[in-house]
Order: structure tokens, then C-alpha cells, then sequence
């Protein structure tokens, strides 16, 4: 399935870029994100923990990144082996513009599933890419730039997501603790 | 007055006292002493290649007895498809290996590369789970016409194409035939998909080998159609193992609809481990692995052209049409789009011109093969749609557009421009039938009591012709056959006088156990009781080709018939010298031979025993014993035909389809069950019906099968059904069997499809929407909405 969206963030386009090649933000941000290991240069190693419908496992993957060009565009891209449950891949093709003295974040992605997880789950499979999306941008953007001050802690898209990983709102966002720490 | 007994009667299945209740032996209820337990690894990937199989923890893993890959298998032979099928050109088919575990590549999701046996099921499945495949993922092929179009994306590099034949019926009327559709008044084309069916047998595939080192004999349990078959694949193409230490038994089978016809790599993988581990190995499918490797059935995707005068009268057809065969040629994969689909392109019209198209495409998706119908169903669902579409066009009425082409009976015996020649038939009187059973009349005042309720009713029509009773094996040898397609029974007559009779032919939920004594007892003037049916263990049963192309009476029935006179010429020598007079004055009739003007008889029962103590038998000229063997070979396929009226109601607003009425009136030569026969119609209506309006397979454009499971492949039910009509009473008889009989297994999923798909335009139409000429199917409530609101 194909999937694009924006967003807009209340940080610089190079402070973006910085965050998205942090293991850390971004394992904050991966859903089920248990451990998230290694560098832009070399790729990400993780180890993901997701259910699909009737289907839950533990997925060994790595991202990686390409196309870089800093600060304006890079490719995310993703798969993760699910052992007996089957594959899950993706690409996000992502572009920050600035824009209001923040930046402009789209981003086109695209996401396959196989093996038991496409027999079983396929019904389910396209809102739950665009869930697993919508979830790890919206947790970009919090931690980015902190969590809104007036909303409530978890008021995010948690959802129902029993494997979900810890709560990513945090007093500060990732920037403000860079910059003030 | 309804028979008690013998042909004619409505005799309760005497097999059903076991399987309703649940005394069915199946394979997987066998359970050898010291079994073992085989379990797959199957490709995630549509297509891939395979850099390394680690199998180093998984033999390590608790209770695991051996690990295979592809490369145990690499030196031994490949499962063949059982026609060649030569292209246009001339040049023969392409014929990539089927190995039994996939070596070098994978190329459909479920393909086995690997396999772990172990003492229990759950063992082997774990270990499974740790086998290391490093399997690099390449582009899939999925679609048939970008398949065709690039070369540079292959299922099989070996062959240097994914197009397996391009092949013409018959090259001969080409030209004349494009000829004609260009100069004809009238030209009516349609664009249709047939879609891809999973087969789902209740009981999935199961297999168990056994060996004994003591006498090197192999025995295989399986899920199978055709013992013999199996066995003869297996000997002589796939492991290698001699005819004479191989048995194939196909013990009771719960369905097969064609994909049980079929050697896969699992029973050829279950020998071979019990060979290494001389235990027994069994495998039973998931229903998910039933789904991801049985062989599919249709999926065909054609362009069809009607050529006719202004006045309807047809003047060409002409289609083109791609046949997706999947990753690798199963068994019957070539004949089916071909010879089971091409031959049949005439119908039941009289239409001079006929030219058939079919490319063989190969894709990343499971084998495609038969499934109930066999490319007729195809044939008849092209035809019939086409017809319909060119009625509505010219502003005849379906019906008599379609009485006005059709073959008539003084024609008979009728040779069609695609080479078939059909025997008898009369196609009048079965829309006669059909429109009396139907109360057709009635229709309009149905269907405004339809539209007071804010409904569309519809009324749709298709008639079918198909060949059945596989085959001449003179003409099918001719035509690339590499089996001959005879059958065979053995007639045991024991010394009390009841019969164990042998068959070639498998009954897998056909009635065999309880027809073919029918036949035998009406011979011999005695009980249906005293006869026993023997099928489905190559050891006991003699080499028939097995069950298939509603073949069993037609071919096995003949064959059936053959023997029991070849036992009455046998029992009438027996008789003579009991008597004391000469053979050719013996006269036997309701179980007494008697001598011709005299009042000396003898019964049956008498000669019987008299056959195995032949204490004064004159040994020269009179053998004892009473058994006899014979194999037929028909000389020409059957044509069962028939017409379908199907009533439907859509729903605008929702464009849900409510299958309201269903009427079959076919014509299967004489009958020898009408109750069999009016079951084995409504399964085929179910199968049909559910083919029209609910079933299909899905693959993403990666080969994923998004459609595995009975939660995403909708099955139909009976409440998805009206009750049906089914009318056999339109009788020609087969002039060449000694039946009189033609086949009913498959006549139901032939000619429905058509009928719910021209029901449902033919509403849609009435509705006002008359630019609607053809939604493909299934006509599920989101198409139909979709086609009405275009």
C-alpha cells in the first residue's frame, strides 16, 4: 500500500534532519520499537514487537538510509523478518521544507507485508501500516518537539496497541534537551 | 413406478453409513506403527533466490530425525506434465523441472525448499521454524500480460521466457475466420476474467510413506484421484522407485475437484525419508498450505469476438485468451486451457468458423490446474456471456437467439470446427425443459412484483456442451497426450456367489460404492447387496486411469460392463456342462441359466460354486475359476449438455445479489441414479454459483496470497442458495458406450457461472442501466454498486 501525509514541526529543517538519524529518536518512534542499535552511515539494527491481527511476533529488521541530502530529503527504508509470521518492509521517501520558521515535513511511504502475516492479516493490513505511519511521525513530532503543553500525557495515538512501546511524551522535546542539556 | 434395485434406482449411497457416521478412514486416520511426522518450509517470497539453507539447529532441535533441502533431491527427476502441447509455430511447450523440494529458486509463496520429519508434529514444526534460508527476494511475476510483455523478469531463467506455449485451434481456420469477423454484419466482443479458484477439498492433502527394508516394497497413503496414476509418476518420472515395489493407496478421500488428480513433491518426500529413516512418514496440509499449494483452478483472462448475420445468425468466434499456469506445469496444467477449453469453443451453435487462442503463461502464483469443469467451464462462461452480450445488441431475445443457432438434432453426428465430434444431443428440448421447470412464462409478473419492492430482477440463460468421459486415447495421443486415458474392472466372482468388483476409477464422494453394483446386479439378475466395490490400492485393483472429467461411468462403468459379460460368457460354459448341453443354448436371465426349450435350469448361485470346485470339469476346454478383466477405451468423448436458467435480485441501492431461483435441465444420457445425480448436479451448482458470486483468489503485485484463509476466501453456504431444480429427464444416450451414459460430476460448475452473471446484467439492465454490459466476476455487493454507479 502507498501512503503520503505532512506535517508541520516547530523545529528547524536541520534540527529534523539531526533527529531522524538518531537510533534513539527513532526507536522512540518505531511502534513495538524494543531496541534500536548503529548509525546513519552503517544502518539501524531493531528488534520490533508488533501484533497484526490474529499474528503477533517479534520482527528482527534494519533501516537503513539513503538518498540523503542534507537537510532537504532522505529515503527511510525498512524491513523486518517476523521469523514464522512472515515479512514486513517499507520505504519512506521524506522531505523537509522550511516553512514559518519551522519545517514542513511530507512524506510518501509504501509498505508490503508476506508470508502468514499477508494470508492471515491482509484485510487488516492497510489500516495498520497507515496506523503504524500516522503513529511514528506523530511520535517524531513529539519528540522533536516535546509533547503540546495544554494536552494530557498520552493523548497521542497509542490506541489499543498492547505491544506498543513506552509512552514517548517527555517533559522536553529531544531539541530543547539537546540544546539546553 | 420407481425401481427398487439395479439401474435406474434411486439406491441410498450404501458408502454413507460410514461417512455420516464418521467411520470415514481417511489417510490421516491411519496410523502406522512407529510413524514419524514430516512438516515444510515454505517461501515467504513469490520469487527468490535461494543463497543458503542453514539447517545445523534445526537438526538439532528435540526429537528431529532428518532435515532435506532441494539438494537431497537435486539428482533425482522432476514431477511432468502429462500433455505436450506444441505452439503455433510448431515448436513444443517449455517445460522448466519440477523438482520435488525447490533447488536454486523458490517461485511461489508456499513453495517447499525444505522439510523437517520428526516424532511428532509439533516437533517437526518447530524445527522448521529454525531453519536459517537466506532467500534473496526478486521482482514477482504476477500479472500475465506484463509476464508476457517482459522478458527480463523470469519465473524460470532456464527457459529464457515466462510464455509456456502459444497455441492455436485449429491454425487451420485462421485465416477464414478472421476473414469472416471482418466482413461481418455484426461483430460482438467481450473482455472477461475468469477468476482463480482455490479447490477446497474438506480434506486437505495427506500423505504417508512407508518402506520396508526387508523386501524393499514402498507404500504411499495419499489423497488421490487416480492411484495408478500417481504411482506411474512416480515410478517412472519423479524417485525412480520400480512399478512392481511401489503401492499407491487412495484410501477414503473427502473430495478433490481435480487438485487431488495431481503428484506433488510432498508424497514423493514422505518415500524418499521413510527410505532414510525406515519409518513411516506422514504429512497432512494446513488448511493454509492447502491453500498456497493445491493446484488452483481457472484463471483465465480473454477476449472473445461473435461474428453474426443482422438477423443473429452466427457467422465466427474467435477469442484470445491468456491461461495463467503458475510457477510450475501440474500434471493436466497444458491439456486444461487446451484441449478441455479450445475443443469446446463451438458450443452447442452451429457456427462455421472457430479459432481459439491460448498462451500459456507462467507467474509466480501456485500451479494452476483442473478444477471441476476443466477448462469448460471457461469455454462455456466466454460463450455464453458473448452469446448473451451479442442478444442484447441486436434486440433478440437470449432464448431465441440461442434456439435459432443451435445444432439440431438430424445434424448428429455433428463435427464442430474445432475438431470435436458430438454424438448426440438436443438442445430445444432442454430450454423446453428448462422453460417449463422455470415457469419462464411467469417471469415479467416476478419481476414487477420485484420492482414494486424497489428490486431488480434479472433473468439470465446459459446453455453448456462439454466432453466428458476422458478420453480416446487413439485421438488424445494425437493430440499430446503421454497417457492413454482407458479404464479397467476386474469382475471377481466368489464361490457363494457374491462378487468383489475391482475399479480403476477412485470415488471420492462420487457414489461409486453404490452405482457400479447397481449396473452389475441389473446384469446378473441379482441383489446390489452381493456386490462389493474394490478401489483406490494399486495391489488390488487393476491399472484404470481413476476418477476425473466425470469419467468413472462413462470409461470405469463401460469397463465395469465389459467384464460382467466377459463373467456371463464365462458363467453360460459353467452352466452348459452342468446342464449338459451345448454353450450356445444357454440362456441366463434374472440369475437362472437355463437351457433354450427345455425346462433345465440352474441358478446363479450354483454356477458360482461350481466355477472353484470344478471336481469334472473338462480341464481343455473349460478353466475353473470365474474372474475376468476388462479395460475400454471410449471411442469418442461424451457430450453431456444443458439448459440453465438462473433469477436473481440486485439490490440498487447496496447492489447486494440475492440468488433467488436456479433451474438445471440437463441432459446426461440414460441415468443410472437419480438421486446420485441430483446431488452431484447441486454440488456443481454450489461450485459454479460460488465461482459467480463469491470466490476468489487474490495475489498483491508482490505474490503475497492476500486470499488464504476462510476468512478472506468466501465459501458459499447453503443459505447463499435457493433450492435448486434439477431435471434430467431430457434424455439423447451416448451412442458409443454400452451406458447409453455421459457423465453429471462436473455439468453444474460448467454451465452456472453464466447464468448468475447474465441474471445479474440482465437486472441491472432493467433497471435502466442498459450501457452495463459485463461485470467480471465474483459479483460481490462492492462490484456490483461499483458497475451501477460508474
Amino acid at each position: 500500500m502507498k501512503m503520503t501525509d505532512q506535517r508541520a514541526i516547530n523545529a528547524s529543517p536541520a534540527q529534523v534532519w539531526d533527529a531522524l538519524m538518531d537510533a534513539e529518536v527513532l526507536c522512540q518512534c518505531v511502534p513495538g520499537c524494543q531496541e534500536m542499535t548503529g548509525s546513519p552511515q552503517e544502518g539501524f539494527e531493531a528488534t520490533v514487537v508488533q501484533k497484526v491481527g490474529p499474528v503477533k511476533a517479534t520482527f528482527k529488521g534494519a533501516v537503513t538510509l539513503s538518498e540523503m541530502d542534507p537537510p532537504h530529503s532522505l529515503k527511510l527504508s525498512g524491513q523486518g523478518k517476523g521469523g514464522p509470521a512472515g515479512f514486513a518492509k517499507g520505504s519512506a521517501q521524506v522531505t523537509l521544507t522550511p516553512e514559518d520558521g519551522g519545517t514542513l515535513l511530507a512524506y510518501e511511504v509504501e509498505a508490503n507485508v508476506g508470508g502468514k502475516l499477508a494470508q492471515l492479516g491482509s484485510r487488516i493490513i492497510d489500516g495498520f501500516a497507515k496506523k503504524m505511519t500516522d503513529q511514528f511521525f506523530a511520535r517524531f513530532q513529539e519528540v522533536v518537539e516535546g509533547p503540546p503543553q495544554e494536552a494530557p500525557e498520552n493523548s497521542g495515538d497509542e490506541g489499543g496497541d498492547d505491544s506498543a512501546a513506552e509512552p514517548p511524551a517527555k517533559k522536553k522535546g529531544w531539541f530543547s534537551r539537546l540544546s539546553s542539556g | 413406478m420407481p425401481k427398487d434395485g439395479g439401474i435406474g434406482a434411486r439406491s441410498k449411497r450404501r458408502e454413507d453409513v460410514r461417512f455420516l457416521t464418521g467411520r470415514g478412514k481417511y489417510t490421516d486416520d491411519i496410523q502406522l506403527p512407529g510413524q514419524t511426522y514430516a512438516c515444510f518450509a515454505r517461501s515467504q517470497v513469490a520469487n527468490g533466490r535461494i543463497a543458503g539453507i542453514d539447517t545445523t539447529a534445526a537438526e538439532k532441535m528435540p526429537g528431529v530425525l532428518a532435515v532435506f533441502t532441494g539438494e537431497d533431491f537435486k539428482d533425482v527427476g522432476g514431477n511432468p506434465a502429462g500433455w505436450l502441447i506444441n505452439s503455433r509455430d510448431g515448436t513444443p511447450m517449455k517445460e522448466p523441472k519440477r523438482p520435488v523440494l525447490a533447488h536454486g529458486k523458490v517461485r511461489h509463496v508456499g513453495d517447499a525448499y525444505a522439510a523437517v520429519v520428526a516424532e511428532t508434529y509439533e516437533q517437526a514444526r518447530d524445527a522448521v521454524d529454525a531453519i536459517e534460508a537466506e532467500i534473496e527476494e526478486l521482482p514477482a511475476v504476477i500479472d500475465m500480460a506484463s509476464a508476457l510483455a517482459n522478458s527480463d523478469n523470469l519465473v524460470h531463467d532456464e527457459i529464457g521466457t515466462n510464455q509456456c506455449f502459444d497455441w492455436g485451434w485449429i491454425e487451420d481456420n485462421r485465416e477464414a475466420t478472421d476473414a469472416a469477423i471482418k466482413s461481418a454484419p455484426h461483430v460482438t466482443t467481450l473482455h472477461l476474467v475468469n477468476n482463480r479458484l482455490v479447490p477446497n477439498a474438506m480434506e486437505p492433502r495427506s500423505s504417508t510413506g512407508s518402506y520396508d527394508p526387508g523386501t524393499g516394497e514402498y507404500e504411499l497413503r495419499t489423497t488421490s484421484q487416480n492411484p495408478h496414476l500417481t504411482r506411474l509418476l512416480i515410478s517412472a518420472f519423479v524417485l525412480g522407485i520400480p512399478e512392481n515395489k511401489l503401492t499407491v493407496i487412495a484410501p477414503d478421500v473427502g473430495g478433490g475437484f481435480g487438485s487431488k488428480i495431481y503428484h506433488y513433491g510432498e508424497e514423493a518426500l514422505v518415500l524418499a525419508a521413510a527410505k532414510r529413516l525406515g519409518r513411516p512418514v506422514r504429512w497432512t496440509a494446513t488448511r493454509t498450505e492447502a491453500f498456497l499449494t493445491d493446484a488452483h483452478g481457472r484463471d483465465h483472462v480473454t477476449k472473445i469476438e461473435l461474428a453474426t448475420e443482422k438477423d443473429g445468425k452466427f457467422i465466427a468466434i474467435r477469442t484470445e485468451t491468456m491461461a495463467n499456469v503458475g510457477a510450475y506445469l501440474s500434471n493436466f496444467s497444458t491439456a486444461t486451457p487446451t484441449f478441455l477449453h479450445g475443443t469446446l469453443m463451438a458450443g452447442v451453435y452451429s457456427v462455421p468458423n472457430v479459432y481459439v487462442n491460448v498462451k500459456a503463461v507462467f507467474t509466480n502464483t501456485a500451479p494452476v490446474d483442473a478444477y471441476r469443469g476443466a477448462g469448460r467451464p471457461e469455454a462455456t462462461y466466454s460463450i455464453e456471456r458473448v452469446v448473451d452480450k451479442c442478444a442484447r445488441e441486436l434486440g433478440i431475445d437470449p432464448i431465441e437467439l440461442r434456439r435459432k443457432n443451435f445444432i439440431k438434432p438430424d445434424m448428429y453426428p455433428y463435427t464442430t470446427p474445432v475438431a470435436l465430434q458430438y454424438d448426440s444431443g438436443n438442445y430445444d428440448a432442454l430450454v423446453d425443459k428448462m422453460e417449463e421447470r422455470g415457469d419462464l412464462a411467469g417471469f415479467e409478473a416476478r419481476a414487477a412484483e420485484s420492482k414494486s419492492r424497489g428490486k431488480l430482477r434479472g433473468l439470465g440463460i446459459s446453455t453448456y456442451i462439454e466432453a466428458c468421459g476422458i478420453a480416446p486415447s487413439n485421438l488424445v495421443g494425437q493430440l499430446g497426450s503421454r497417457v492413454g486415458l482407458y479404464d479397467a474392472a476386474t469382475v471377481r466372482v466368489n464361490a457363494t456367489g457374491n462378487l468383489s468388483v475391482m475399479v480403476g476409477a477412485h470415488s471420492h464422494g462420487q457414489g461409486h460404492e453404490t452405482v457400479f453394483p447397481q449396473i452389475v446386479a441389473d446384469m446378473l439378475g441379482i441383489d446390489e447387496s452381493m456386490i462389493e466395490i474394490v478401489h483406490g490400492d494399486t495391489s488390488k485393483i487393476p491399472f484404470g486411469m481413476g476418477t476425473y472429467g466425470s469419467r468413472s461411468l462413462a470409461v470405469c462403468g463401460s469397463a465395469v460392463v465389459k467384464a460382467t459379460e466377459k463373467v456371463i460368457t464365462k458363467a453360460k460354459l459353467i452352466a452348459a456342462h452342468m446342464l449338459e448341453a451345448p454353450g450356445e443354448e444357454v440362456e441366463f436371465e434374472d440369475g437362472i441359466f437355463s437351457i433354450k426349450g427345455t425346462n433345465k435350469t440352474v441358478p446363479w448361485g450354483d454356477v458360482a460354486l461350481k466355477a472353484y470346485i470344478p471336481h469334472d470339469f473338462p480341464l481343455e476346454n473349460l478353466e475353473p475359476g470365474l474372474e475376468e478383466t476388462a479395460f475400454y477405451d471410449p471411442a469418442n468423448f461424451t457430450y453431456p449438455s444443458g439448459a440453465y436458467a438462473c433469477e436473481v435480485e440486485v439490490d440498487p441501492d447496496t447492489g447486494e445479489v440475492d440468488v433467488l431461483s436456479f433451474v438445471a435441465a440437463d441432459d446426461f444420457g440414460n441415468v443410472m441414479n437419480p438421486m446420485i445425480v441430483e446431488g452431484q448436479v447441486q454440488g456443481g451448482l454450489a461450485q459454479g454459483i460460488g465461482q459467480a458470486m463469491l470466490e476468489n483468489t487474490t495475489y498483491d503485485e508482490n505474490g503475497q496470497l492476500l486470499s488464504a484463509s476462510y476468512m478472506d476466501y468466501t465459501m458459499p453456504r447453503a443459505d447463499d442458495f435457493p433450492m435448486f431444480t434439477v431435471d434430467h429427464s431430457s434424455v439423447t444416450p451416448c451412442t458409443h458406450n454400452p451406458l447409453g451414459v455421459k457423465g453429471c460430476g462436473e455439468a453444474g460448475a460448467i454451465g452456472s457461472p453464466a447464468a448468475v452473471v447474465n441474471a445479474v446484467i440482465d437486472a441491472i439492465q432493467r433497471g435502466g442501466k442498459s450501457d452495463l454490459t459485463h461485470i467480471d466476476m465474483p459479483l460481490t455487493p462492492a462490484r456490483v454498486w461499483a458497475a451501477m454507479n460508474a
